[in-house]
């Protein structure tokens, strides 16, 4: 068996193994890899000496068919890389074209847009949070993160029809008005989410077993984050300061006041008590968007870009001749690039959009937060206990459709 | 909101410390520079990728110590045929750079920056398997979204969407 640690080494590296050392396949079908993510590992005993992730089984070209879809058609597919934080997708495209074609956004699709986000970032933690614990022993607290997540699922399903496709933003606005008594219910819900998590935090922060398993565990350094390019709370974890809400705002995060956790540990603990502070923080940003809501339109005022309404259809010829040629031949995005960084669940969500002048985008490119954090792995893995890859992977919150797209 | 016309003039942008590092260091390595919707584009010598990026991480005033993205362009049938874009990000003072290089459609190839980033590892695998531009000097030059016995670089425009049948 020695052509396996041969695969397990990158080539240049210096193959050390003999045969006491043992290659372990984990995944793509491992529970905790979270979803197809495939880890050749090279232990010696129990300890890990190599970590390859293999990835691509979950590859579909999703920006090669962009490339053959008009600009509106696009927002669907982007549902789908990662479909733990569908809205932050769709945000994230609609305003690197919309930067594209310079267009304004009124003040309500705006505050909408930061009222969904940061409901889909409780979404993404609370799955984050509930598979993390699940992952390291705790069952219950994935119990009471799924129960309060259905909750977050419904309101998705109020205002876009969809539980978690949602497609909801659109290039230049929103795609549908919020249903009546919508806002009511989200404020019920904010109101009593704080003492969820205490709940949650009940469970886990000051558990021993917990603590056992993620203090210290997967110690990333902040030069070492840096230089592999990791993102978000993981990133944050480590001691490094940055939050593209607060330092690049998008789509009126000015507006809002939030802190930004940060931790010097860099150990899956600190991960986990940055990602925990950061749902009490976007539930307060939820608080902020409920009370200060604007009114207005959802939609920006460009009739060749956006949709018109449904009842200006049935009534006005000019409406339905604008209609009639965006859905069949979309509108023209003037020649350009435009690179849009977000701040997904995850981090550092990034689309890059070249326009040609025509219909169709010339290129689109994701920047994957999961592909990026996934680099870093192998750098918090080895040389430690093969139990703390599984800590490891929770911490860095990977979501496979993110990374193969 | 109307769309600014583009600044393509070196001399103009050359207070972006990107720019402005750059030109000082070595003005031929400069091809072009734009500033068009708040974002600065820089065209960048072919050959001096790698010690490019290695001064703008290092630079003491703004260093670009982030390596956001890396990914390709492919303006196939038009030659030089390919750009590589290089986005970097500078934590400390949260500022944005694009770095692009073009290369010709026959045998693309180009200094690798993993020496520089650990993080490029992925990406410029990724746009070897996608698009077919070597690497020179990647330490694990391989597919990495294909498989290993696929034919043909998907994300090249003379590729059908369809895949070929």
């Amino acid at each position: 068996m020695t052509q396996f640690p041969a695969a397990v080494a990158e080539p240049g590296q210096d193959n050390t193994s003999n045969d006491s050392t043992l290659v372990l396949n984990m995944g793509p079908q491992h529970p905790s890899t979270h979803g197809v993510l495939r880890l050749v590992l090279e232990i010696d005993g129990e300890t890990v000496l190599r970590v390859k992730p293999e990835i691509g089984f979950l590859h579909t070209g999703i920006e090669k068919t962009c490339e053959a879809k008009f600009y509106q058609q696009v927002v669907p597919l982007t549902d789908r890389i990662d479909y733990l934080c569908p809205m932050t997708n769709n945000l994230c495209y609609c305003l690197a074209v919309e930067k594209l074609l310079g267009l304004e956004i009124p003040p309500k699709a705006q505050w909408m847009r930061v009222l969904m986000n940061e409901l889909t970032r409780i979404n993404s933690h609370l799955v984050w949070l509930g598979t993390h614990a699940m992952d390291l022993g705790a069952m219950t607290v994935f119990l009471y993160c799924f129960r309060e997540r259905e909750d977050v699922l419904r309101f998705f399903e109020m205002v876009s029809g969809q539980r978690m496709m949602t497609s909801y933003f659109r290039i230049g606005g929103l795609a549908l008005e919020p249903p009546l008594g919508f806002f009511e219910k989200v404020k019920k819900f904010a109101d009593r989410f704080l003492g969820n998590i205490d709940e949650y935090e009940g469970l886990l922060t000051g558990n021993p077993i917990f603590i056992m398993r993620t203090k210290g565990v997967a110690y990333l350094s902040a030069e070492d984050a840096i230089a592999m390019g990791a993102c978000g709370p993981t990133l944050r974890g480590s001691g490094v300061d940055i939050d593209l809400r607060r330092d690049a705002p998008y789509t009126g995060y000015e507006n809002f006041k939030f802190n930004v956790p940060v931790r010097t540990e860099g150990d899956v603990f600190a991960r986990y008590l940055c990602r925990v502070q950061e749902l009490r923080e976007s539930i307060g940003i939820v608080q902020q968007a409920l009370a200060g809501m604007p009114e207005g339109s959802i939609k920006a005022d460009s009739p060749k870009v956006v949709l018109p309404d449904r009842e200006k259809m049935k009534t006005q010829m000019e409406a339905l001749i604008y209609h009639f040629k965006i859905i069949t031949e979309g509108f023209t995005v003037p020649a350009g690039e435009v690179y849009q960084a977000i701040e997904s669940p995850r981090g550092e969500m990034g689309y890059y959009v070249v326009s040609d002048g025509t219909a169709k985008p010339y290129r689109v490119h994701m920047r994957g937060p999961s592909y990026a954090n996934l680099q870093s792995l192998a750098k918090m893995c080895e040389g430690h206990l093969i139990a703390d890859v599984i800590a490891a992977i929770g911490s860095i919150d990977v979501v496979v459709g993110d990374i193969d797209r | 909101m109307a769309l600014a016309p583009p600044i393509t003039d070196i001399e103009q942008l050359k207070s972006h410390p990107a720019l402005g590092r750059l030109v000082e260091w070595n003005a031929v390595a400069v091809q072009a520079a734009k500033f068009d919707r708040d974002e600065l584009t820089i065209w960048v010598e072919k050959d001096a990728i790698r010690e490019v990026c290695a001064l703008l991480r290092d630079s003491t005033d703004c260093p670009f110590n982030y390596l956001a993205d890396l990914t390709c362009v492919d303006w196939h049938p038009s030659e030089p045929r390919f750009e590589v874009v290089y986005h970097l990000l500078s934590i400390p003072k949260k500022e944005r750079v694009r770095l692009k290089v073009r290369l010709s459609g026959s045998s693309p190839a180009i200094e690798s920056v993993t020496s520089v980033w650990p993080a490029a590892n992925f990406y410029e695998r990724e746009v070897f398997d996608l698009f077919g531009v070597r690497f020179t000097g990647h330490p694990n030059l391989q597919r990495i979204m294909m498989p290993d016995n696929w034919e043909g670089h998907p994300l090249r425009k003379d590729y059908p969407v369809e895949g070929y049948r």
